[in-house]
């Protein structure tokens, strides 16, 4: 007679045959059976957060810096909603997440019992799939097929809701089958004739763009070198979504740096004039779009995703390419390189005047700012941290905001899966919690949050994880003391009316350092920048960093939302020597 | 609010709405209305009407038939949306005006009148294959079967009967001819 487990037993099989070695977690009464068999499976280990909220966002800079998917196990009523905006944030940016969460038992479901909530309920629209099992005999194919939803496709959260009663049961264990196919749902949907298509649109293109997204760095690091293969290949301009951050080496001259609401000038403009955009596992966004019916209003566009439901949902496209992008490109190049020998050559002298108007924009410099010799740019700050840090394999995540653009501005990124933040969700408190996740799964690496002083003090509490792991993350806090984004907001929007974005009474983030048990550094002006900088880069424990920047600085260029691309709105310097023309400057 | 700058964006220019028939196979388990009406609602699709049940007891499979409206876009999204949902394995689509699809919804009218308008308001149904399921002196039940817009109509026109009560499903679809929906 084969062997019986008990619920919260096979739990940790179905993890072992996962190969997690990381859960974030969080006990309370609905989960202690499978707490209680944690002594009993080492090759699990439990990170224990501060909030529920915490271990969420700690799976998620686990899962994207890794490529595998994050885990974590919270307790039922409070410890599954506090997850949810996790598991939003995850959702709204296709990270795979597997949140186990435990329920009330069977018998008192529906009694409005002590910690109850309809945990499948709340969950259904913010996560791929859940389930709530109520019997242990499915529970090991439930967590199975967790893994694969999670996974597989376009990724993203799911939820398996485990009632205590179900955790004391006892079951047989079935292992793990890989199966191909999931309820008929095939990922790779294209055919040569598509492929074909898109070469010939690449050959006639006279002012052609790349535009990636987060896609390419959920397809795997081979789907970013087949990316810079193509784009290398073709000699066309790329530009990134703030997901898509690295999948491209940020320095290289073809890359026209971040397109969108704080994209660059000459990334926009080429959106805006292209007469091919190729979309490489994007989705366009709100974001990104502006003003949808005069987005990109004279090119044949292409778009290339993993998710049917991408296609045509905000822009209708010319060519729609279903499949996940590594296998995609490589098609792509198969038949690229097949096609035509001296092709790169003719096409590149096609694309010159192309490239010349680029030039053009670029020289605008739109992320140009007036510097300071008294008080800290932010944009300095920024400077400085990547120049100090670009020689190490440095992963940064960010919270939400002004600090958060002017990092994906300054920062330079030239690998997949080294930057870490919240887009589609825009959760401030992200980047804290996901730094601890990302140490974990990269012990040796320099782990750095690029904060604004109100985001972090929504996840605060998660430092003292990082105190109790030995994790050594850097807390780099730009600190304006207002909410940054919504007083610029308020600033061109509303009449200067700065409701309620000032935050009077601030910690004092060294001393909070000093009590959490970790390192407080501050740095006022430009001059000692540096050396404080290094200061943290040279400490091997927790560190906050208050970086006094200057309060007034704003976050240019900038499009205003409902407005189209070549509406940009452009720094301090240029509005002063008045050389933009056009409707751009008088918008607010 | 009339004057601000900061719209969040404004909407695109309106398209003409079209009536579609959705039907949608589904594993027949716990939830799965829920999750089929929750992206509706989550994502501000219409629902016009909704027929549900068990179509095949060995494999689990619930046929779901959606009476929707809205653009082309949002119709061809409502379908690639449901196609992801996990228990969903497979979802056909209709316009109202297909005349290879029969659509069908079923009513319910109770009556209460004297004998004379009791008999006329079965005459008035003759068309919409009318069958008297309760009868008593001064009451009877009668159903049909009919199209949406016929069901609506009769019941505004048998008032004068003595219709005291209405019930109804939501549309059903089916192919014409020997084909069936892959």
């Amino acid at each position: 007679m084969p062997k019986l487990y008990s619920g919260a037993e096979i739990v940790f099989k179905c993890l072992e045959d996962q190969n997690v070695s990381h859960i974030f977690g969080y006990p309370g009464g609905a989960v202690l059976p499978i707490y209680d068999e944690l002594k009993n499976f080492n090759s699990v280990k439990h990170i224990l957060v501060r909030h529920e909220q915490g271990a969420g966002h700690a799976a998620e800079g686990y899962a994207r810096s890794t490529g595998k998917p994050g885990v974590l196990l919270v307790t039922s009523g409070p410890g599954a909603t506090n997850a949810v905006t996790a598991l939003t944030d995850a959702y709204m940016d296709s990270v795979p997440l597997v949140c186990i969460t435990g329920q009330v038992p069977t018998h008192l479901i529906g009694t409005d019992a002590f910690q109850e909530c309809d945990t499948t309920g709340i969950t259904r629209p913010c996560t791929k799939h859940n389930w709530l099992v109520k019997d242990v005999n499915d529970l090991a194919e439930v967590m199975h097929k967790a893994f694969e939803v999670a996974t597989t496709g376009r990724p993203g959260p799911v939820l398996v809701d485990i009632p205590k009663d179900i955790q004391f049961q006892k079951a047989k264990y079935k292992s793990y089958k890989n199966k191909k196919k999931l309820n008929g749902k095939s990922h790779d949907n294209y055919s040569q004739k598509n492929i074909d298509e898109l070469i010939n649109l690449i050959r006639k293109a006279k002012k052609p763009i790349f535009y990636t997204g987060g896609g390419v760095i959920n397809s795997g690091t081979k789907a970013s070198e087949l990316l810079r293969e193509l784009v290398y290949a073709t000699g066309f301009p790329i530009t990134s979504t703030l997901q898509g951050l690295g999948c491209f080496p940020a320095d290289d001259n073809q890359f026209l740096g971040m397109l969108g609401m704080h994209g660059t000038y000459e990334s926009n403009n080429a959106m805006y004039s292209c007469d091919l955009m190729i979309n490489v596992g994007a989705r366009f966004d709100d974001r990104i779009t502006g003003k949808i019916d005069e987005f990109s209003p004279k090119s044949k566009k292409v778009h290339i995703d993993i998710d049917p439901s991408s296609i045509n949902k905000n822009v209708k496209v010319d060519l729609a390419i279903v499949g996940d992008i590594k296998s995609v490109l490589t098609s792509t190049l198969k038949t690229f390189k097949k096609s035509k020998n001296n092709f790169s050559k003719s096409n590149k002298h096609q694309i010159s005047k192309w490239w010349e108007q680029i030039q053009k924009w670029r020289s605008k410099r739109s992320l140009d700012y007036i510097g300071s010799e008294e008080t800290i740019k932010p944009q300095y700050a920024i400077e400085r941290l990547y120049e100090l840090t670009k020689d190490k394999d440095t992963y940064i995540t960010t919270e939400v905001g002004q600090h958060q653009m002017w990092a994906a501005q300054h920062y330079k990124f030239n690998k997949p899966n080294r930057w870490m933040t919240s887009g589609g969700l825009g959760t401030m408190g992200y980047g804290l919690p996901a730094a601890v996740g990302v140490q974990i799964a990269h012990p040796k690496k320099l782990v750095i949050d690029i904060a604004g002083e109100a985001s972090v003090l929504m996840t605060m509490q998660e430092m003292s994880t990082a105190v109790q792991y030995n994790l050594p993350i850097k807390i780099f806090i730009l600190n304006n003391e207002y909410m940054g984004m919504v007083r610029q907001w308020q600033e061109l929007l509303h009449d200067k009316n700065y409701s309620e974005s000032y935050t009077a009474a601030l910690p004092d983030f060294v001393k909070m350092a000093e009590a959490y048990g970790c390192v407080g550094i501050r740095a006022k002006t430009p001059e000692e920048l540096d050396d404080k900088i290094i200061e943290m880069l040279n400490t091997d424990r927790p560190v906050i960093f208050d970086c006094l920047v200057d309060k007034q600085e704003n976050c240019f260029p900038m499009i205003p939302s409902g407005k189209p691309h070549n509406q940009m709105l452009l720094g301090p310097k240029d509005q002063k020597e008045k050389k933009i023309t056009g409707k751009g400057r008088t918008l607010v | 609010m009339a004057n601000s700058k900061s719209a969040y964006s404004s909407a695109g220019k309106k398209q003409k709405l079209d009536t579609h028939i959705i039907v949608v196979w589904v594993d027949n388990e716990a939830g799965v209305l829920a999750r089929v009406v929750g992206l509706f609602s989550g994502r501000g699709y219409n629902i016009e009407s909704l027929a549900v049940a068990e179509v095949d007891q060995k494999q689990n499979i619930s046929r779901i038939t959606i009476v929707t409206t809205g653009t082309p876009q949002v119709v061809d999204q409502i379908k690639l949306q449901l196609k992801k949902l996990v228990p969903v394995h497979k979802v056909a689509d209709f316009k109202r005006e297909d005349k290879n699809v029969i659509f069908k919804e079923m009513a319910l009218f109770k009556f209460v009148a004297n004998n004379g308008k009791l008999n006329k308001a079965f005459e008035a149904c003759k068309n919409f294959n009318p069958v008297i399921l309760d009868k008593t002196i001064k009451s009877n039940v009668i159903q049909i079967t009919a199209l949406r817009r016929e069901i609506d109509s009769m019941s505004k026109n048998l008032k004068k009967f003595g219709l005291v009560s209405v019930s109804r499903t939501g549309a059903v679809a089916m192919t014409r001819g020997s084909e069936i929906f892959k």
